[in-house]
């Protein structure tokens, strides 16, 4: 009982720390990769201790509320990530943590705020049956949800549940809303809908979206780690090999259209996760 | 407040916005985010969402016209905030002081922290005059 409370206040401490520090690799590392000299590591930090002090303007309430279910079903689903509970679960939380995203945006009246809200949506549709998907095909491997069993089975997912591993890639993608999925937030693209689903979200505020997205990015990473857990750390490499492939993708990439994503995410993650599913129920048969 | 307070420092965002001015200083600001002059190392981002800014770099005159929609970014941004006039027409007018439209620098509508002079600005003034309005944010006790 102790251990596990040890555990659940270091998952909620140290999470954001390592997902800052990422935020900040991938800010110097893309400007390395555009000819600049990039800010310092920690700038993410600074950032966000900056934006903590800012004023406080309340353009709804109710976004608020939105803000902080956001951040608390993103730690929620992280956690179950770190006690290794339900797979199944970690994505509805994940699910519902997005859904929690969009309601924020829409409970603004700013129609730029509510066309990201539209296109996280759509993001939303894009990722989520690719994760079920994967839920699915640790449940033909393994016979159960439970990622407590993923880490006991000594043959790791990755030689069973490569296409779908391919499938979780264009998931991180989507989930990090880098530039060829940049659809939401339109992070590099001011001029088309200002900044998307946060355009609303200012001070204090826009620091807590900011913090749920350290979360975010430790529990995408983590979840892309589950393919190689035995020694975990070979599943932490390429959980970073990960990291660092989408950086140098969103660099070489162009901003693409929603509908875009949704065609492809569909067809590329839904097409590797049913044939995936279906040749591991083939080989092993239905029990 | 120090730890708040140096971040403040270390992590400007800027929004800028133009007013009536002819695209020379404007031109010039967008200069100072190329690989050349980088203005990411010191934490600067180009925002295009007030509610995200913490510094205003004003360009051109304001007119009859840009006033009210001046004053309404200006009102969106959250505090604490500066507010920088980049270029002769944005602090006093410049070449069109006296036309029927204008009503002069932008200092007329919202209050002024830092003015930068020239016609266009170069880029390195554009940076001195971000890290002087910095100067200002660090010695204000806010």
């Amino acid at each position: 009982m102790m251990r596990q409370l040890i555990l659940l206040i270091a998952t909620i401490v140290v999470a954001p720390f390592i997902g800052g520090l990422l935020f900040g690799i991938d800010r110097r590392i893309t400007a390395r990769l555009q000819g600049r000299f990039g800010p310092p590591i920690l700038q993410p930090f600074y950032d966000f201790l900056k934006l903590i002090g800012k004023e406080r303007i309340a353009v709804s309430r109710l976004q608020f509320v939105w803000i902080y279910a956001y951040l608390v079903f993103m730690v929620g689903s992280l956690l179950c990530l770190v006690f290794q509970s339900d797979f199944l679960i970690l994505v509805f939380l994940l699910g519902f943590a997005g859904v929690s995203l969009v309601l924020a945006g829409f409970s603004t009246k700013s129609p730029y705020s509510h066309f990201g809200a539209n296109r996280e949506l759509l993001q939303i549709m894009a990722y989520e049956p690719v994760l079920l998907l994967l839920a699915i095909g640790i449940y033909a491997q393994n016979g159960t949800f439970l990622i407590s069993e993923i880490f006991n089975q000594s043959r790791p997912l990755i030689f069973s549940l490569w296409p779908l591993f391919i499938a979780v890639l264009y998931v991180l993608t989507i989930k990090m809303r880098k530039s060829p999925f940049d659809i939401a937030t339109s992070h590099h693209a001011h001029q088309e809908i200002v900044k998307g689903v946060i355009t609303e979200f200012s001070g204090p505020y826009y620091a807590l979206y900011q913090l749920a997205e350290w979360y975010e990015i430790v529990l995408v990473l983590g979840i892309v780690a589950l393919f190689w857990t035995n020694p975990l750390w070979v599943g932490i490499l390429i959980a970073l090999a990960a990291f660092l492939l989408e950086l140098l993708i969103d660099n070489i990439a162009a901003r693409m259209t929603a509908p875009w994503m949704v065609r492809l995410s569909w067809t590329v993650g839904l097409i590797l996760g049913v044939l995936n599913i279906a040749y591991i129920y083939f080989t092993k048969g239905v029990s | 407040m120090g730890l708040i307070h140096n971040s403040r420092i270390k992590s400007p965002w800027i929004m800028h916005f133009d007013n009536s001015s002819c695209n020379g200083c404007d031109i010039e600001v967008l200069a100072c985010l190329t690989p050349l002059y980088d203005v990411e190392r010191f934490g600067i981002v180009n925002m295009g969402n007030p509610k995200h800014a913490d510094v205003l770099l004003i360009t051109g005159p304001v007119n009859r016209r840009t006033a009210r929609v001046l004053r309404n970014l200006y009102d969106q941004v959250p505090g604490p905030k500066m507010v920088i006039a980049v270029g002769t027409c944005a602090s006093t007018g410049g070449v069109f002081h006296n036309c029927y439209n204008v009503l002069g620098g932008v200092d007329k509508v919202v209050p002024v922290d830092v003015y930068i002079p020239g016609c266009s600005v170069r880029p390195e003034a554009i940076i001195d005059g971000v890290v002087l309005a910095l100067q200002k944010l660090a010695s204000a006790n806010l």
